[in-house]
Formats: structure tokens, sequence, C-alpha cells
């Protein structure tokens, strides 16, 4: 195996390994596999010290795991996003370094030394803090979805883009280290007619968002580790707000401020921006709340079935902003007949779920589709469900299940049915 | 202005599956941090609501701000905001948002005008946010409505007259009603079995083609082999290495960093003046000559040749290798990437 070998190269010489695979065991090795018969050279020479690689990287053999953009979607790259590579990944956790990022005037490489975190507003003392006062607050750890509003935004008129990475691809998962919301607003004292806070962040954006003084009470976090290690820049080092269960749009990145009001600012990104239009014209606000949804990541369009007949793991994530999810059905024949998955791995409130659905493929083409239940009882609506209330322009919040048909050869494509 | 009460069901928390204590408050507070002062405050400050709160003194009217448009907003948005490429547009798409395609406005969509205050002086222009003052706010806002038919050319917007504008679209809206609308429809147990009588392929991605090169499947519904592999283009005959010019890894660097200029910079054929001025030759030019661009007075009468080291130096410390000069940019990190940078500008822009 060459250092330039590429994977979907590794996955043909599979391929073609399993060929002539009838029922039972594998086939019949004809000769001796070199991969057992010659020694390699990791096997034989001295590798990396400790300390070669400060802080470690991937393998190189998995350099194809990135995130990645669609640039005809927006004007520039600095108000842009990109996409998590879903079909890469496993288990509920999204790596630092995978995780989408959505910036609206590009990475504030922000100092810690000289960032501050104001409180004001409708509070008895309005008030300052460093990072270094921000560390002295009792701390939590949870870990939760955050879902970009737009997530399959583009898939409201029909089957557009082919990869889960692009289609669903604008939600990450961390465990996130941080301060209640609740303890600073204390600090400060909200007055009593105060019901709203408006968190902002120090970007070239000073992006704002109005939330609930209920919701910004109950369970929002100030967050400055992201599984573990501080937040990365991309993603509002050195400290975040986190709004679990709800659009992440509201998860302010690069925090600086926190008003408190009496009433909602109406700003940007909650009047002309993330606002729900729907077929009438007229548009729901306030949409904060992300449903119950799921999506098979693998196989899909990006990660085709490459090991022909028999044993196949269908896997996929499942998510709900209003909490836990039970259970998930997977069909493979289009929504005819469906089947229970295998739930697997933490059940964690507003987090990332992870189902598997394993069977014997015979080789006939599939149609797939996965739908979530929460722990309300919602069960993810089809997508001509969805459009028959809210039609196709709506741009945000499009929960619906998800088809991929896969053909004989294992190669899948983003479909509609009906 | 609406007021809401936030359903018990939008907050409901599901017991959580592992056991978390929250962190607990402390009576009396934890005595951290420390008094904002008043000015700090009014530093950071500067957002304006529906009910005018924020809202400074100041007034402008629309000729004034079409100068300022025209300035600083028309390389992205157009001179009468009809937008420039996917930036957004500002002004018309009246009646289209019941319609197939709607354009989504100052005018036909946004429901406040604060909303449009509050983003201007917070956010814009594009790489340079903050810079303009209320006088040139309230200006800017005026032309904006002017644009969208609001009001004629004689009007000036100030604090004073900020309560009387009502926006075209400003009923449009309602609170979020998923959970009455949408929660009992989708609460149902769903069927199991034999669900439909057929099922039908009735849209793929692979007929709009839209997805980024080198991702991404598409399949042979047919079953007849081959799926979507693409066969691998025909081996190019390799181009003669350029003899002379910079050296192409370094030029490669080069255009990597310079994305961080593209919002405001264009090089290379076709390249036009927008937030900033076109880039074309710009190695061994006069500073401050690119026709058609409005420069500061600054870099207008530096007096200055953009030789290898002048621009160096200059992409390392805008403000401070020519002070009071208006490009927004805090600099490249090192003499290596003004090297690559300036390497890209040779390269894509000629000399």
């Amino acid at each position: 195996m060459t250092k330039g070998t590429t994977r979907r190269g590794l996955l043909k010489a599979g391929m073609a390994g399993a060929a002539g695979l009838a029922a039972g065991r594998v086939h019949a090795q004809a000769a001796p596999d070199p991969a057992i018969m010659e020694p390699q050279p990791w096997r034989t020479f001295l590798g990396d010290g400790v300390d070669a690689r400060p802080y470690g990287m991937p393998s190189e053999f998995e350099a194809h795991v990135v995130r990645r953009n669609v640039p005809w979607l927006t004007a520039d790259a600095v108000s842009s996003v990109n996409f998590t590579p879903l079909h890469e990944l496993d288990g509920i956790i999204t790596p630092n370094g995978l995780c989408f990022e959505r910036h609206h005037g590009g990475i504030a490489e922000v100092d810690p030394a000289e960032h501050r975190i104001m409180i004001n507003g409708l509070v008895d003392t309005p008030l300052v803090f460093t990072m270094a006062d921000l560390m002295r607050f009792p701390r939590e750890n949870r870990v939760h979805f955050l879902e970009c509003a737009a997530n399959s935004g583009m898939e409201w008129r029909g089957a557009q883009l082919n990869g889960c990475q692009y289609t669903h691809g604008m939600i990450h998962n961390v465990l996130y280290t941080g301060v209640p919301l609740r303890l600073l607003l204390e600090e400060a004292g909200v007055q009593g007619n105060a019901a709203w806070v408006l968190p902002e962040g120090a970007d070239a954006a000073a992006m704002t968002r109005s939330i609930p003084l209920e919701k910004a009470m109950d369970d929002c976090l100030v967050a400055f580790r992201m599984n573990g290690e501080a937040l990365r820049p991309e993603q509002g080092y050195p400290v975040r707000l986190v709004v679990p269960g709800w659009e992440g749009n509201m998860w302010v990145k690069w925090l600086r401020r926190i008003e408190v009001g009496d009433q909602p600012w109406y700003h940007r990104e909650e009047t002309s921006k993330y606002t729900d239009l729907l077929e009438d014209g007229r548009a729901r606000e306030f949409t904060w709340v992300m449903d119950a949804k799921s999506v098979i990541t693998n196989p899909s369009p990006q990660a085709p079935i490459t090991h022909g007949h028999g044993p196949t793991v269908i896997t996929g994530v499942a998510w709900s902003g209003r909490g836990t999810i039970p259970r998930v059905d997977v069909t493979i024949d289009g929504g005819m007949n469906w089947h229970q998955a295998r739930m697997s791995g933490p059940s964690l409130d507003k987090s990332m779920h992870r189902f598997y659905y394993e069977f014997d493929w015979d080789g006939s083409p599939l149609l797939l589709q996965s739908r979530a239940h929460d722990s309300t009882g919602y069960v993810q609506p089809t997508k001509e469900a969805l459009r028959a209330i809210r039609g196709e322009n709506s741009i945000y919040h499009n929960n619906g299940i998800q088809t991929w048909a896969v053909d004989s050869d294992g190669n899948a494509e983003n479909v509609e049915v009906g | 202005m609406k007021t809401y009460l936030i359903s018990a069901a939008i907050l409901a928390a599901a017991a959580p599956a592992l056991a978390q204590e929250t962190a607990p408050s402390r009576d009396g507070g934890f005595g951290l941090g420390r008094a904002a002062l008043p000015e700090e405050v009014a530093a950071w400050d500067i957002d304006i609501r529906p009910d005018g709160a924020g809202l400074p003194a100041g007034s402008g009217n629309v000729w004034t701000g079409e100068e300022l448009f025209v300035d600083q907003c028309s390389a992205c948005h157009g001179d009468f905001g009809e937008a420039v490429g996917r930036w957004p547009q500002l002004a018309g798409g009246f009646g289209t948002l019941d319609g197939e395609d709607p354009v989504k406005t100052v005018g036909s969509y946004w429901p406040y005008l604060s909303t449009v205050w509050d983003y201007v002086h917070r956010a814009m222009p594009y790489g340079n946010a903050g810079s303009l003052s209320a006088d040139d706010t309230y200006a800017i806002v005026a032309y904006l409505m002017y644009l969208n038919n609001m009001v004629e050319d004689d009007f000036v917007l100030s604090d004073e007259t900020f309560l009387d504008v009502e926006m075209p679209n400003a009923g449009g809206f309602y609170m979020d009603d998923r959970d009455t609308e949408e929660l009992p429809l989708f609460s149902a147990e769903p069927c199991m079995e034999s669900c439909a009588d057929s099922i039908e392929v009735t849209m793929r991605a692979a007929v709009l083609d839209v997805t980024p090169e080198g991702d991404g499947g598409g399949i042979d519904l047919e079953g007849g082999g081959g799926g979507s592999a693409a066969a691998p283009a025909a081996a190019e005959e390799a181009p003669a290495p350029e003899p002379e010019g910079p050296d192409p890894a370094l030029v490669a660097e080069g255009e990597s960093l310079f994305r961080q200029c593209s919002a405001c910079h264009q090089i290379g054929e076709g390249a036009s003046n927008r937030v900033g001025p076109a880039l074309n030759g710009i190695v061994g030019a006069e500073a401050g000559t690119r026709e058609g661009f409005r420069y500061s007075p600054a870099l207008a009468e530096a007096g200055i040749t953009w030789t290898h080291e002048n621009l160096a130096a200059y992409l390392l410390d805008p403000r401070g290798f020519i002070s009071g000069n208006r490009m927004a940019f805090r600099g490249l990190r090192d003499a290596a990437e003004a090297e690559a940078m300036i390497a890209y500008l040779q390269s894509a822009g000629g000399e």
C-alpha cells in the first residue's frame, strides 16, 4: 500500500476481494495476502517519537475528511457556511476541527486577555467580567447539538445536493463546559420588568439576537470549552453562548455583552433573516426550537456501499430541540415498510443520537429513509407534509424525511419519492 | 409592538439521561467582576429598538444618503440597492412574498425601520464596521427608504421623525405557531407496514447537478452498472514550465491569503473597483491613482510608489505605514505572508 493510495482505491480493492461471494463465509484466498506476507515499513522502522506532533492531527489517510462548502450559495466566504462531513463520522460527538462554520463577518481572532463580557440594561449593577472572572463561577458540562436553522434549506423545492454533508451538515454535537448564563445575570441583579436578553458578539458583524429571559435563566451556558479544550476561533473563542435545542444563529460566538430588556429588539437576524416565509406571504417569527430530525449518514451519496451483497450496516444520526430521541424508524423500500433502528450511545437531552439498522443486502436497489421520534411524541414528518403547511419559500427549519436511492452497484443519490 | 408569552412547551426540558447537578446560585452573588462604568456601557450599547429606544440625536437627508451609499455601499448592493452578484438586494421586491420567487428587501420584507438603522450602524460598511456616524446612518437609511418608494427625495430622517415611519411589511409577521399548527399533526403513531400502494422516485438531485465537483454520487436507476464513477480526465500535456515569474507555490499561498481581501478587492480579468480599488497592475504603480476609485486623502496624497518594499511594509501594517488611510485590514501576519501576497498580486494582476 503506497502512501499515495486513495481511499476510493482502497474501497475498490476491498470490493474486488469480495467478488464471487456466495452464502456463508468469505471467498477462498488463491494466494497468500501480501498485506500479511510482506513486512510493511511501519513494522520494520521506527516511527516519530513523542513531541513530533505536539498537537496531534488525524492520519494522513484521513485527509479527505474535511468541512466543505458550496461556493454558489453565498456572495463571499466571509459571510458563508461550510458543512460537517457527517458521512465520515460515527458515535455522537463531532470533532472540533470538523464542526461546520457559519460566520457573518469572518472569524474574529480574539485575544482572551483583551476580551470583556458586559452585562447591562435592566440590572441592578451593570457588570464587566474578564475571562479570569468567568472561570471562578460554578461550571456545568453538557452535550448539545447546534443546528443552523437553514440546515437542509436548499432542499425545500426538491432534491438538490448530493451528499448528507451538504443536505444535513450544518450541525455539530459537542460537550460544552461553561457557566450558566443565569449565574451571570443573577450576579448583576435582574430587575422585575425584565423579559428578554440580547447577547452580542465581538466580531465584525457584532451579531445580536433577542432571547426570552425565561430561556436565558433556564439552560443557556456561557461556554469556553468544547470537547474539553478551548473553543476553536471559528466557534467563538474565547467564549460563546449555548442555547440548547434552539437554532444555531442564537448561539452568539465571541460573546462580549448581554443586555437585559423588557422587549425584544427585532434586530436583523430575527426579522430579515431567520423568519420563515410561508405560502401566503406572511412569515413566522421567533421560530427558535429545532424540530426532531434524522438522516442516514451511511450509505449516502458521498459514502456508497462498496462491499457487495451480504451483511450491511445502515447508520445515521437523530436529534430534537425538545428532548431526547428514544426511537428511530428505518425503511429500505421508500416507506412501504419500516423497521425500528437500534439506538446506541448516550441518549442526552437536546443532543445528537446514533442509530443503526443492520441487514443482509441482496443487491437490489434501495430507497433509504429514517424517521425520528422524540421524547415528546413528535414524529419527523415527510417533506410533503411540511410543504403542505409551509409552502416552499421558508428556507429555514426543513426537518423533512430524507431519501437516498441506492442502485445495485451501491451508489447513492439524493432523491424524493411519492 | 408585540409582546409574547413564552409557552411552557417551548421551554420544557426532558429529564436528562445522566445525572446532572445544576451549578448552584449563591445568595447575594459571588462578588465577581466589577461595576461597568457608564461610558463603557455607552461605548458598547449601541442597539436600537422599534420603539426608538437607543436612537441617538441626529438627522440625515436622502441626497447625503445617496452620496454615502454610492461611495460606501454600492460596490456590493448596487447604486440603487439592486445588488451585485449574490450580495443582498435592498430595494424593490414588492408583491413577491407570496410568489414563486420572493425577493426580501428592506422595503418588501423588513418589519421595522429600527432594524435597518441598527444594522447599518452596527455592521456596515462591510469590512469597516462601526465607522458610520449617527448622521451618516440617518442619511443612508433615508436613502434606502427613498429607493423603496417610501419617501420623496426631499425627505429628512431624524430621531424626531423616526417613529412616524411604518414599514410596508410591518404586519407581515406572526409568532411561531408550530405548537398548535404542526405538533398535533406530527404526533400520531406512524404506519409501519404496507404503508403505500406504490412508491416511485419523483425527483433526483443528479438532474440539477449543483453539488460541488468531486463529491457526491449519482446513481444508475436502470441498474445497468457503471454508476456515477467519472472517467478520469484524459491526461493533458503538461505545460512547459514558465521560464520566469514568481514561484508557483508562493503564488498559490498568496492566492489563498487573498481570500481575506476579496470581500473588498478584485484582481485579474474584468476586475473592477469595489469597496477597495481593483488591484491589476498594483505592483510598481503610483499609490492612489487607480482610475475611478475615491481614495482617502491620506492615500491620494501619499506620493509613493508601490515598490516591492513599500507594498510589503503596507501589507504588514496598513494604518501604521500610511496613517489615516481607510483600508479596513489589520495587516498580514509576517514577512513570508507579504512575499506570498506580492507574488500573487504580480501573477494575477501583472505589473
